[in-house]
């Protein structure tokens, strides 16, 4: 690990750590509405102020940070998940199976991602409690998200498959799913675990974009993205600059998921 | 004789690939077909509900869905459509999807192809300079760069270029730029590190001469296959920046009908976008063949 990985890794623990201990620090809950000071400056009460509907905007910014911080990994297990299951099957077994897997996540590759995003949203239901907003954003992402992890991981499988010890463990009368268990499954580990660090960056980002436009988590739940959507005003940016702490935040997230990331020779 | 060898394979994949299409067109109608059939709502006839509406033309209404009723009807009825260039009907803009595509795809093709061209030109640039210059300084900064717009959501891009009323290829371009950076970068550097650049080097061979003539072939199939990428990339950036930007393309059309609930709408354009994306990577990978064939 590289001076500057490490660096990385100690700010995603304070933001870790920061965001777990969310509801010791926050000065008031993400929903109470403080009406006296609505657009407040920083204050000692209120560390970043307040936004329109006087809401203390750090309390909304650790809130957010835990729900975006959460969810974008457990939506990456999940799509991890599936990608080991059908990677790993699709190059252990070839063939036919193989063929279908890989035409099947060529086809979805093809199709740009926020599209395929927008025609399964559109599919279900918009007016939805904000806890209920928040399952199906990330749950839509880690079900529709393993295409890509799935063609570098059934090709690193069909290595595993031709390998002597495979042929050894065969030999000796090793049924195909403890094969695939047993054997192939832990040397693809490191790769599972790389396609895993890959997805959290890209869904963070996709969330943040889904709930730009409305189609992610809803208010008054917080969320890395709502709390992006009071840029559309850049003018009440440059006069309150504090604003830009989520998005600062979520840039020093994403680009130390980035540097922390493993070489390029293990993810591809 | 290798030649009409070479001809035949290429057009060969020319086939295979037409046949792909046409395949992937069916089965992405009858998967629309589905979707369509099975939302929410469907069947359900606001005109019906219409009290300007007479008896004798609601019985007419009632008599036209009902040949559409069963399942088998509905697949075939939909195909046929299909196949005389009928889409439907957007539920929410109440207009034939086939004119809104008319109408938005050409807008978002413009901004894309634009887009993309701004992009390569300055991520080859700025990757043709640091293979050049090859210092570190140089290289953390143009890493440290790319890695920044690479962490900021397409949306935050898009109301940075409301801001500063840049147009929308630009913004498309910001968006694609890191991720062709990185590619064309470490294509490049892998095309330099290899044994016969670098014993062309020894001779002293002119670094132009050596760009064109070595590095340049053995990267153009894989650069070649990173440009059928980059319009998935730049087609997928196109929804926030259009929506944002207030910009009347497929996009824009695209979170209209999602925010609508517009299923026959949203479904359409999205098996459009995906055939010209399919369309746009088999172009792509048949160029690097033909140029990887020419270059043998």
């Amino acid at each position: 690990m590289s001076p500057l990985q490490k660096a990385a890794a100690i700010i995603l623990c304070t933001i870790f750590g920061l965001m777990v201990l969310a509801t010791i620090l926050v000065p008031a809950p993400y929903t109470r509405q403080f009406r006296d000071v609505p657009n407040a400056a920083p204050s000692t009460e209120h560390l970043l102020g307040t936004d329109a509907l006087g809401r203390d905007c750090l309390s909304r910014l650790l809130y957010g940070t835990r729900v975006s911080l959460l969810l974008a990994p457990a939506a990456a297990l999940l799509s991890t998940l599936i990608a080991a299951l059908l990677g790993s099957a699709a190059g252990f077994l070839g063939g036919w199976f193989e063929r279908i897997v890989l035409a099947a996540t060529d086809l979805s590759l093809s199709l740009p991602w926020l599209f395929l995003l927008l025609t399964v949203r559109a599919m279900l239901p918009l007016d939805v409690p904000p806890m209920v907003s928040v399952i199906i954003a990330f749950l839509m992402m880690g079900l529709l998200g393993w295409q890509a992890s799935v063609r570098v991981i059934c090709a690193a499988a069909r290595g595993v498959r031709d390998s002597d010890f495979l042929l050894l463990a065969r030999s000796s009368g090793c049924k195909p799913a403890r094969l695939l268990l047993r054997h192939v499954a832990p040397n693809l580990r490191p790769l599972f675990y790389a396609q895993f660090l890959i997805s959290i960056p890209l869904f963070i980002l996709t969330e943040a974009n889904l709930s730009i436009l409305g189609l992610g988590v809803m208010e008054p739940m917080p969320s890395w993205g709502n709390l992006l959507r009071g840029f559309e005003d850049f003018s009440v940016l440059a006069a309150n600059p504090w604003r830009l702490v989520p998005l600062i935040l979520l840039v020093i997230v994403v680009m130390c998921f980035q540097l922390v990331l493993p070489s390029q020779e293990v993810t591809q | 004789m290798i030649k009409d060898g070479k001809a035949t394979k290429l057009f060969r994949n020319v086939l295979r690939r037409l046949l792909f299409l046409l395949c992937l067109g069916i089965g992405g109608a009858l998967l629309s077909a589905t979707l369509v059939r099975f939302a929410p709502g469907y069947g359900v006839e606001e005109r019906e509900l219409d009290p300007r509406w007479s008896a004798q033309s609601v019985e007419a209404l009632r008599q036209k869905q009902a040949l559409q009723e069963g399942l088998a009807s509905f697949y075939f009825h939909y195909l046929l459509a299909l196949a005389h260039g009928d889409l439907g009907v957007s539920d929410s803009l109440k207009r034939p999807v086939l004119e809104l595509l008319r109408q938005r795809l050409p807008v978002t093709g413009n901004s894309v192809v634009r887009g993309l061209g701004v992009a390569w030109l300055a991520a080859s640039l700025l990757a043709s300079l640091g293979l050049a210059s090859r210092g570190w300084l140089y290289e953390a900064s143009g890493t440290a760069f790319s890695s920044f717009i690479l962490s900021l959501p397409s949306a935050v891009v898009a109301m940075l270029a409301v801001h500063l009323r840049t147009p929308v290829f630009c913004a498309i371009g910001v968006v694609v730029f890191p991720r062709l950076h990185r590619y064309i970068r470490s294509l490049l550097v892998s095309s330099y590190d290899q044994p016969h650049v670098l014993a062309a080097r020894a001779r002293g061979i002119e670094s132009g001469a050596i760009f064109w003539r070595h590095v340049l072939p053995v990267a153009a199939p894989p650069l070649l296959a990173l440009l059928g990428v980059s319009f998935a990339i730049a087609f997928g950036a196109a929804i926030p920046i259009e929506a944002l930007c207030d910009s009347p393309g497929l996009g824009q059309l695209a979170w209209h009908a999602a925010l609508s609930r517009d299923l026959p709408l949203i479904v359409n354009v999205t098996f459009v976008v995906c055939l010209v994306m399919l369309a746009a990577n088999s172009l792509a990978d048949l160029a690097g063949q033909a140029f990887a064939g020419s270059a043998q």
